[in-house]
């Protein structure tokens, strides 16, 4: 009986010493993280501006969807789910994230499957790898901008001199090429990354396994497809997900390297220009809001999917 | 002991804090951020170093970026929060309206300087009977040409905006067939932002298609003269201008301009001192005259910019703030502008200088420019002014990509235009 409460009091006491740990932890991330976004949730909801951050009246889901009657009778809809600017922008940032982060898991993959081999100079190699992740994004952009340019661009000046263009072509000003030099920029910046978390993944591959294979005489190709691929696939699944998050949210790049052009502009880029430019802080703040909505349905939908195909796995 | 060292302490910090606020008092730091196009750091240390030796105080340039669509939204967060490290602003022209409400109202700090400038800019400046900042220089943009090139291949100067299409792309085949292989007709600023509304501003009201808003808040921009323009500019880009003109701010204009790889340049007059520097290669080879006209129309048109200070409310050093924006909008500092950076005073009597005629000769002539400047219209749409001004650069810069004819984006542009005034602007 004695010896029951005082387990009991134990256990309390170490709930008590965790929590005491965690507290400054989940100060710092209500502060930082928890606040803001409930305080960006509440003034999408209110009629708030950026020259009068306190005076916002509440006015209900007007920022999203407005009901308007006019005086003939005729109902027309208002608000951020009916307007095709930041629909375009949805598809813009969709389409961005899907691709650039479609060919960064594939290049990532055969750089880390190179750098997993034993050769002389591997670690420089690998160091020397992560320097595009390592330039600021900001700096990067300038740099590839000049690169791009139509006139001064070493680019064009290079595809002139073999012959492969006639004369050189504004990657970043035309709507067509726009959101390819982005997507190349964005591939070139973040496969690094993605090369770095599936090397690590590889590096937990047990070799006997490999061994295994090799004194069974199976194909290289299929201990790739049977063995390397399947046992990656959990940190694969987590370096999709930050680079999902990542892309998604897009918006110094094409901050930088294009002209504000609806070929290319994407959420985060529109919401700011109506939270600041426009002055209508309010409804910047709804698309905000969509914004980490529609990346929250993203992240769970992808670990739901994830988890029903490795569960299908372990039944085989 | 403990209360001993607590109370020292204290009286540390009394005295620390003491020993700042005096100092303030007698030589306060000033921050000035203006954006920093072309030589703006070195100009602005030589304007204001009479000032710092009479004054004693100090102040320190916060360089911004070119795009003043960036600047003003930098500013804009900066005076929502409140912010007092910087002390004054240097604001655009169209920006009074938006912003009147942070900054400090000028009107008595300035009642013996404002008779001397222009009324059209102090006007501009003021907002419900608050002058909001004070104008240090105006712009108005002009176009530059190459006289030897011209001259070379017999071709007139321009004064329609057909004519200058023919003769860029006369021009710009015949260079091209002798070798000259990286030489475009005309380049201008065709990036989507503000520069672009400039730009195209330009284009309509000398085609005699309106400015957009009129002032009376008519939403005007829908109609056959304004497409007219639209549908000749659409043309340019990769005709005559390089296709990347798409993406071009003031900057790469000049850029391609004076490594003497254009005929014709559209931009303001920092472009002037600057293209006859030692390092230019058409320093003494070109010219400047007032923009085209077009589709019949008889006069052309030169979008207003300009540049004012302004004082923030925020500012913890407001007289220092106030004696600086003075002598910034004064003669003095006026006349050494326009010699040191040839932009245009904002004080009438400066365009009859002696001085400013001998040394920069095309100042006089800019007041022809000067007199033909089109307002954007930033007074009729007040805080919607951004908003507006970006869904016309937009609509313009579709129409310049080949993403819909003018016809059809103007048409779109009244309808949002219209939808954006609701029952008023």
């Amino acid at each position: 009986m004695f010896d029951f409460s005082k387990e009991l009091d134990l256990e309390a006491q170490r709930r008590r010493a965790a929590f005491y740990f965690l507290a400054p932890m989940i100060i710092a991330l209500f502060c930082v993280a928890a606040w803001p976004l409930l305080r960006t949730i509440y003034f999408s909801f209110t009629d708030t501006s950026l020259t009068n951050l306190y005076g916002g009246e509440w006015i209900g889901f007007d920022n999203y969807l407005q009901r308007r009657e006019l005086s003939s009778g005729r109902v027309i809809w208002r608000g951020t789910l009916v307007d095709p600017a930041w629909w375009n922008a949805v598809w813009n940032t969709v389409r961005f994230s899907v691709i650039s982060v479609f060919f960064e898991t594939v290049f990532g993959l055969g750089i880390a499957l190179v750098l997993n081999a034993e050769f002389r100079g591997r670690g420089w190699v690998r160091a020397a790898i992560l320097i595009p992740w390592a330039i600021p994004t900001i700096v990067s952009a300038k740099m590839w901008a000049w690169m791009l340019n139509d006139q001064f661009g070493i680019i064009n000046d290079i595809l002139v001199r073999i012959g492969i263009l006639e004369r050189g072509i504004a990657w970043t000003a035309s709507i067509d090429t726009a959101m390819t030099a982005v997507l190349i920029v964005d591939i070139w910046k973040t496969t690094p990354f993605m090369a770095l978390l599936c090397l690590a993944g590889l590096q937990m591959i047990p070799r006997d396994i490999y061994e295994a294979a090799k004194i069974d005489g199976v194909h290289p190709l299929k201990v790739f497809w049977k063995i390397t691929l399947p046992l990656v696939r959990p940190a694969l699944m987590v370096a999709v997900i930050f680079r999902m998050l990542d892309a998604l949210r897009i918006f110094d790049l094409i901050y930088v390297l294009t002209p504000n052009s609806k070929a290319t502009k994407t959420m985060s880029v529109i919401s700011r220009e109506n939270l600041i430019d426009f002055d209508k802080f309010a409804y910047g703040s709804a698309q905000s809001t969509l914004l980490f909505a529609i990346i929250a349905i993203f992240v769970s939908l992808y670990i739901w999917l994830g988890k029903v195909n490795l569960s299908g796995e372990g039944n085989q | 002991m403990k209360s001993l060292k607590l109370i020292s302490i204290r009286s540390f910090l009394a005295t620390l804090i003491l020993s700042i606020s005096g100092s303030m008092a007698s030589a306060a730091e000033l921050r000035y951020v203006s954006g920093a196009v072309g030589n703006a750091i070195e100009v602005f240390q030589t304007l204001v170093k009479p000032w710092e030796e009479a004054t004693g105080h100090s102040v320190t340039l916060v360089p911004m970026p070119a795009s003043t669509t960036d600047q003003f939204g930098q500013y804009r967060l900066w005076l929502a929060a409140g912010n007092a490290d910087i002390d004054l602003y240097q604001t655009d022209v169209i920006w009074a309206p938006q912003l009147a409400d942070q900054f400090i109202d000028l009107t008595e700090h300035a009642q013996d300087l404002a008779p001397l400038h222009f009324p059209s800019i102090i006007e501009s400046q003021t907002v419900d009977g608050k002058l909001v900042a004070l104008p240090i220089f105006t712009d108005a943009p002009a176009l530059y040409y190459r006289k030897d090139l011209l001259e070379k291949h017999g071709q007139p100067v321009p004064s329609t905006w057909e004519q200058l299409t023919e003769v860029a792309q006369i021009v710009q085949d015949a260079e091209r067939s002798e070798g000259n292989d990286d030489i475009w007709g005309f380049v201008w600023q065709g990036n989507a932002y503000e520069g672009l509304t400039c730009d195209a501003l330009e284009w309509v009201k000398s085609f005699g298609g309106g400015q957009i808003v009129e002032p009376d808040g008519t939403i005007s921009i829908n109609n056959p003269q304004a497409i007219a323009a639209l549908e000749l500019a659409s043309t340019w880009p990769g005709t005559i201008s390089p296709p990347g003109v798409l993406a071009y701010q003031e900057e790469e204009a000049r850029g391609v301009w004076q490594t003497g790889n254009a005929v014709f340049m559209r931009n303001w007059p920092y472009a002037y001192s600057l293209g006859n520097g030692d390092d230019s290669a058409v320093k003494g080879l070109f010219e400047v005259t007032t923009l085209p006209t077009g589709g019949g129309h008889d006069t052309s048109a030169a979008t207003l910019g300009g540049w004012n200070v302004a004082v923030s409310k925020y500012s913890e050093n407001q007289e220092a703030a106030i004696s600086l924006a003075r002598y910034l909008a004064g003669p003095e500092a006026q006349k050494t502008r326009t010699l040191v950076a040839s932009n245009l005073p904002t004080i009438i009597s400066l365009y009859e200088d002696e001085d400013i005629a001998r040394e920069q000769p095309i100042i006089p002539r800019w007041k022809d420019v000067f007199l033909q400047a089109v307002p954007r219209p930033s007074a009729p749409t007040k805080i919607k002014y951004n908003e507006v001004s970006a869904k016309f650069w937009s609509a313009v810069h579709n129409t310049l990509s080949g993403d819909g004819t003018a016809a059809e984006n103007l048409e779109l542009l009244e309808f949002e235009l219209e939808e954006l005034k609701g029952s008023g602007w």
